[in-house]
């Protein structure tokens, strides 16, 4: 019986939105502005070798040729990128061993968001790095998973320590070359985490990121890359919240998935920003590329999102499918109520021979937002006998939201079969009562109806994450019917 | 008195259907309401659980000397109204299992009694299955879906098992039922009676008599309570007809 419903509302009666606190943590911050000084700045706060700063620089002046796309189903005001804090840092001191060093201010925002990034995760078994603003303040149980050979840290850590994996993958699944944001993201990304799983192992933890904007006025532009070696599994998980704001706030991350021949990798995140407020004011912009290639034969990926945050969401979590008899997967849940707008959706580059992909998408739009399901499923010439299977349901709660689907799908050879399905309902009348007459209110019959119809979605997360996913949903869509 | 109806009239977009019932249940009793179809059964059903796409223009339901105009639908059922429902909905991916813990907690919080543990709550489902003749798997099942009309209509009965209600409304659970289903749901009903609750059964046809013995029966004709009678006045419709209360009024 995984769910306990009944909690959520009572839990969650006040409908705000729970991490909007800051902490007064003492920050310091990068000159405002996007110039190469920035980047040298960032790069010299770093101590960074010299041929990240190359890239870093080929990057910016690369983005400065590019223009923001349009092409989405989105209003997207202005962005003034010279009127953004590029890098914005705890102060602490330079090395921390213990847990007694880490800053009690930020020690008690985590205890907020609750996480505790001691004991009580080393018992729940899952591996935390934590991301405050710019850069990476804790990694637990580095300690525990080196003995199997598994690297995990902060990038900023994989840059001094590994910089020939960095070197190697970094890049190698989403170029700096790939779009405006991952443009941006390259030359002035400042930390993220970084994790190596080698031949054959199969992580035998969780290991999760979890990311929090404290700071006002800072862009967050983190980097993931996983490498899974020949054979190797490792689960991911990554959350994120904010503070509550009147302004936007950029965020523009990259998550690079490399998976070896036979590797399994499975990225989950509960993407949880700032909103904005009822009126549509504040919260935060959400400019994401998340990609992922089965490099291998035999190799799998599968990205599982549950997206209830963020003013704008633009984010299609990829996977390109090189290796013979490889699998990519996509599972998605997205929220908007009120006035948030989400684009987002999937892409599945079919280049092997055999190679498998699905793609379950589930909107959820309430109040006067958007919800935009954009995928693309491409299967190339060489790509023989390959399959897809989409699915994407919409579901509309109200009659001022909108839910779009836009499927792109392009095949190059007669032997492979492509599938897509499409749906849109609404919650009914008569679910609601038949709900009611048995004694649960209307609440809590929206958030059991919609957490039913994204259960196909929802079984795919790690246990832990599920039920924080269940909460959420709950949570996003309070006073949204009757 | 556990449900006092006096003169209701209600209507839906404009159109009146009920046109000034009277009715008194009182606890211990099994009422039969019957009548031909598009008399007002399904909406005086309706009505009562509190649907808010009918409108009440006159009169009032009493139910433990409550208002029950006062109280919403939720309130309503946690003050112990079920309503069987003639077609009921499905909800996808919404395991009866937690469907009927959320429902059975709401109540009991209303109650103010702690919510029962997993542990606890399985074992009383198992016994409710067991005391409803459920032997299928379908509270595995999400909640009606891909249920056949027989299996939706067990389900009904196995959730009334599982709430306890003290009044509960059986809005034409007999249609579209085989024998050995109508057996299930009578007993189920049969088993269910106390001297502490009421049953309103709602049925087009007598057969389903044959198997719940009422105290009462009522014929609905054109909106209101034409007849009312005990168990003979069933077999004299059965005889006669809706016809002859159609000739007399």
């Amino acid at each position: 019986m995984g769910s306990d419903s009944n909690n959520f509302i009572s839990e969650y009666t006040s409908g705000e939105y729970k991490y909007g606190f800051h902490t007064e943590i003492d920050t310091e911050f990068a000159p405002i502005g996007l110039t190469e000084e920035t980047i040298r700045y960032i790069s010299a706060r770093k101590n960074e070798p010299e041929f990240m700063l190359g890239y870093r620089l080929k990057a910016y002046r690369h983005w400065l040729t590019l223009k923001m796309p349009t092409w989405a189903h989105l209003e997207i005001p202005p962005i003034d990128f010279q009127d953004i804090i590029y890098y914005a840092a705890p102060k602490r001191k330079p090395e921390l061993s213990s847990l007694d060093e880490v800053d009690p201010e930020l020690l008690e925002t985590f205890n907020k968001l609750g996480i505790s990034l001691d004991e009580q995760k080393k018992l729940a078994g899952v591996a935390v790095d934590a991301v405050v603003d710019s850069v990476s303040v804790k990694t637990t149980f580095s300690e525990t998973l080196s003995k199997y050979g598994i690297i995990f840290c902060s990038f900023s850590e994989a840059v001094q320590k590994h910089p020939d994996l960095v070197k190697q993958y970094m890049g190698s699944v989403v170029p700096y070359t790939d779009n405006f944001f991952a443009a941006l993201n390259s030359a002035v990304f400042s930390d993220g985490s970084f994790c190596y799983i080698p031949k054959d192992v199969r992580c035998p933890i969780e290991l999760s990121t979890y990311f929090r904007i404290n700071a006002a006025n800072t862009g967050q532009f983190e980097r993931t890359l996983i490498v899974a070696d020949e054979g190797a599994y490792v689960s991911y998980m990554e959350g994120c919240t904010a503070p509550q704001r009147d302004e936007n706030q950029l965020h523009a991350a990259v998550v690079e998935i490399v998976a070896l021949k036979d590797a399994e990798v499975k990225y989950s995140t509960v993407q949880n920003w700032y909103p904005g407020d009822k009126e549509g004011r504040g919260g935060i912009f959400n400019f994401v590329t998340k990609r992922g290639i089965c490099k291998g034969s035999n190799a799998k990926i599968s990205w599982t999102q549950v997206e209830t945050g963020s003013a704008i969401t633009w984010k299609y979590p990829s996977c390109i499918l090189l290796g013979d008899n490889s699998v990519g997967e996509f599972y998605s849940v997205a929220v908007t109520n009120n006035h948030q707008q989400a684009d987002t959706g999937s892409k599945m580059l079919h280049v092997g021979r055999n190679t498998r992909s699905t793609i379950i998408s589930k909107g959820i739009s309430a109040g006067k937002s958007n919800n935009s399901y954009r995928g693309l499923v491409r299967i190339s010439k060489n790509a023989v006998n390959s399959r897809n299977y989409s699915q994407c349901d919409s579901l509309l709660l109200g009659d001022k939201c909108g839910a779009h689907t836009f499927p792109y799908i392009q095949t190059e050879n007669k032997s492979s079969i492509v599938e897509h399905e499409a749906t849109t309902s609404k919650i009914s009348e008569d679910q609601l009562f038949y709900c009611q007459q048995r004694g649960i209110d209307t609440e809590n019959a929206v958030g059991l109806i919609v957490n039913g119809y994204a259960k196909e979605v929802l079984k795919k997360l790690p246990m832990e994450f599920a039920v924080e996913a269940q909460k959420l949903l709950s949570i996003s869509l309070e006073g949204s019917v009757g | 008195m556990l449900l006092k109806i006096t003169n209701l009239h209600a209507s839906i977009k404009g159109k009146e259907i009920l046109k000034g019932i009277d009715l008194e249940v009182n606890k211990g009793e099994i009422h039969a309401i019957m009548g031909p179809n598009g008399t007002g059964k399904s909406t005086l059903a309706s009505v009562i659980a509190g649907k808010d796409e009918f409108e009440v223009t006159e009169g009032e339901i009493l139910y433990n000397a409550k208002n029950l105009m006062t109280l919403s639908v939720e309130e309503r059922a946690r003050e112990g109204i079920f309503l069987g429902f003639q077609y009921p909905v499905e909800i996808p991916g919404v395991s009866m299992t937690n469907f009927m813990r959320t429902a059975v907690n709401e109540i009991r919080k209303y109650r103010g009694l702690d919510p029962l543990s997993a542990g606890e709550f399985l074992k009383m489902m198992e016994e409710k299955k067991k005391l409803v003749e459920i032997t299928s798997n379908l509270t595995n099942r999400s909640v009606n879906e891909g249920f056949s009309g027989g299996e939706k209509k067990r389900n009904e009965i196995f959730q009334m098992a599982m709430l306890e209600p003290t009044l509960a409304i059986l809005d034409e659970t007999d249609s579209g039922l085989d024998i050995d289903a109508l057996r299930v749901v009578a007993n189920g009903v049969n088993k269910l009676r106390t001297p502490e609750n009421a049953f309103v059964v709602i049925t087009h046809y007598q057969r389903l008599l044959e198997y719940i013995i009422p105290d009462f029966v009522h014929v609905l004709f054109e909106g209101r309570i034409v007849k009312s009678g005990g168990k003979e006045l069933a077999l004299e419709l059965e005889e006669k007809g809706y016809d002859w209360i159609k000739q007399q009024h």
